[in-house]
């Protein structure tokens, strides 16, 4: 439960450390769900362990024993087949017992293949692309309707950002004015096809935030204290949307994952995941 | 006869609803004037979101708002709402059975002049197939009035289907009919005239057309009951079943493909409880095309004529 005041800059080693522990935990953690459930987005889950660590373990409001508690900062992982670490996230925060991890993708479980209404902490469904944006925009509106002051984090895919229904949304935000949003771009340069900048180019991505009237930072996805920082800076923002595009390296933490695609959409076998969790001691 | 649209209803309703219940806001997608919620929108300014020409982000930012507790009713053409739009209703409002309500005018062919591409002839059957979505037809601007009311106060997504030009009264002001009141209950269909030897099962727009058909079949002493099915989802099963027992044959009428729709529908209920002869009065899988409301509903066989032809047709067949 991380009741943080998002004004605390004062990031210390001790806390950048007790962050990168945890976040080289999730690695483990989700590495061993997803080969146990035999299938699940393993690789696109590395690229945002760091960002999602930073925001579930120090930058967000929330109370899992009260998960519709009106006051909690709202988070939504639009890239829904991330969700590999959003679950070993939600369990180590308190939402559910870490033994559900073993149930995911499996019949009856409440960790589906992507996220939906079945786990707790889970604000919308998605797995469908281009839509968590929208989502935020109408928790944002709704936030300064009831002059609330929670926040609304997004992590959207790079990829996903080929949707135009994430443009409508970034144009919507800007229009009115949200400044209770952050989106954060997990840039790990890979869709499911191959690069972006081969499939569908993005670049120059920060300039078209910009030219939708965004607030933007670059900032380098896997360094915590950057990481921190940004958020930080994002929730002090006034009158405009903050984006961060968080440049990553897809399958991040597993030398011979990183990078390459051919991870993209599968689990690690018994051997590769050995290999794994041998590298992230 | 005395003709209103079913969107003046609906946006006058709105006015009436805002004022009463603080947590309805209310988003359309450049179209407030046309689809009538400029006026909720010029009466709570605060509460109301022109999302532009952007119908999947409209939908989407509807349901991140009941998420937070609003009921966000959203308004635009029905073809674009239900198709434009179609994962995101899935996606985000129907699969997490949301409580955002889906309000669309111009449906179905009489839209008129704009033609095709602003007529939908599939919107039932496309929102009728999608688990957790209740459907709405209203066939007058009082029972639009009643409809809304009763949305408002049932919680899960909900498409209602309104139409463009004036239509004419079918029920009486404070929904009565032949004056006595009726009571609107989403999933119960409403028995508007006895008749012991055929049925016609109407919806929307169709209703009028099927009563002034039982008038011209009364003359030939064909005594047609008519029930209007105001909810094409729940469907009112028992209703059906019940007249099909009772009078052995059915025609269906609706402002809609024949395909999916309220015919599909009942076609699916009969088959599995009673075989009768049914035939169904709507688009013969067609596009629109442009003309008068009046001359495309002429032209494409929604008439009270149309629906006499089917029933001499199934009271033939009778056994």
């Amino acid at each position: 439960m991380s009741e943080a005041s998002r004004t605390n800059e004062s990031y210390g080693d001790e806390l950048i450390k007790r962050l990168n522990e945890k976040a080289k935990n999730f690695r483990k953690e989700l590495l061993i769900m997803t080969t146990r459930s035999g299938s699940g987005h393993a690789s696109s889950a590395l690229s945002a362990v760091d960002i999602i660590t930073a925001l579930f373990f120090h930058q967000m409001r929330y109370n899992p024993k009260d998960p519709g508690w009106e006051d909690r900062d709202r988070f939504v992982l639009s890239k829904g087949h991330g969700c590999p670490v959003l679950y070993v996230a939600l369990a180590e925060a308190g939402y559910f017992p870490k033994e559900e991890l073993a149930t995911h993708r499996k019949l009856g479980s409440i960790l589906q293949g992507h996220p939906d209404m079945k786990t707790p902490g889970v604000e919308i469904p998605t797995g469908s692309l281009g839509q968590g944006l929208s989502a935020a925009v109408g928790m944002a509106l709704a936030g300064k309707l009831d002059d609330k002051d929670y926040h609304v984090y997004v992590v959207l895919s790079d990829g996903e950002l080929d949707e135009g229904n994430v443009w409508e949304a970034a144009m919507a935000a800007a229009h009115y004015k949200l400044d209770n949003i952050t989106a954060i771009v997990d840039r790990n340069y890979f869709q499911v096809d191959g690069p972006t900048e081969e499939i569908m180019a993005l670049n120059p991505l920060s300039d078209k935030w910009r030219a939708f009237g965004w607030n933007v930072m670059e900032i380098d996805g896997h360094n915590m204290r950057e990481i921190l920082v940004s958020l930080d800076e994002a929730v002090k923002m006034k009158g405009k949307p903050t984006v961060i595009i968080a440049n990553t390296i897809k399958g991040k933490g597993v030398s011979f994952v990183e990078g390459d695609n051919k991870y993209h959409g599968k689990a690690l076998s018994e051997e590769e995941l050995a290999l794994a969790l041998k590298e992230l001691k | 006869m005395e003709k209103i649209a079913t969107r003046d209803a609906y946006g006058d309703v709105l006015v009436e609803l805002g004022e009463k219940n603080k947590d309805i806001v209310v988003l359309d997608a450049d179209v407030s004037v046309t689809t009538r919620t400029y006026k909720f929108a010029k009466k709570f300014p605060n509460r109301f979101f022109d999302m532009g020409v952007a119908e999947q982000n409209m939908m989407v930012t509807a349901a991140g708002l009941s998420t937070c507790g609003k009921i966000p009713i959203v308004s635009t053409f029905a073809v674009f709402a239900t198709e434009r739009a179609y994962n995101q209703i899935r996606q985000t409002i129907a699969y997490p059975n949301f409580n955002v309500k889906i309000v669309a005018s111009h449906s179905g062919i009489s839209v008129g002049a704009d033609g095709a591409s602003h007529q939908t002839t599939m919107d039932i059957a496309i929102m009728r197939v999608m688990p957790n979505m209740t459907v709405i037809v209203p066939a007058d601007a009082i029972e639009t009035k009643v409809g809304i009311r009763a949305i408002v106060d049932y919680k899960g997504p909900v498409y209602v289907r309104l139409g463009r030009p004036p239509v004419p009264l079918v029920y009486e002001e404070g929904y009565r009919y032949g004056g006595s009141p009726l009571k609107f209950e989403i999933g119960r269909a409403v028995t508007l005239r006895g008749g012991e030897d055929v049925t016609i099962i109407a919806t929307g727009i169709m209703v009028a057309e099927a009563l002034s058909a039982a008038n011209i079949l009364a003359k030939e002493e064909i005594e047609a009951r008519v029930i209007n099915v105001h909810t094409i989802k729940p469907i009112d099963e028992e209703i059906i079943v019940k007249v099909a027992k009772e009078t052995g044959a059915i025609v269906t009428a609706e402002e809609h493909s024949v395909i999916g729709g309220l015919g599909g529908a009942v076609a699916e209920i009969l088959v599995e409880h009673i075989s009768v002869p049914m035939l169904r009065i709507g688009i013969k899988d067609k596009f629109g095309e442009s003309g008068s409301a009046e001359g495309l509903l002429e032209k494409y066989g929604l008439t009270a004529r149309n629906i006499v032809n089917a029933v001499q047709n199934v009271v033939q067949r009778k056994t």
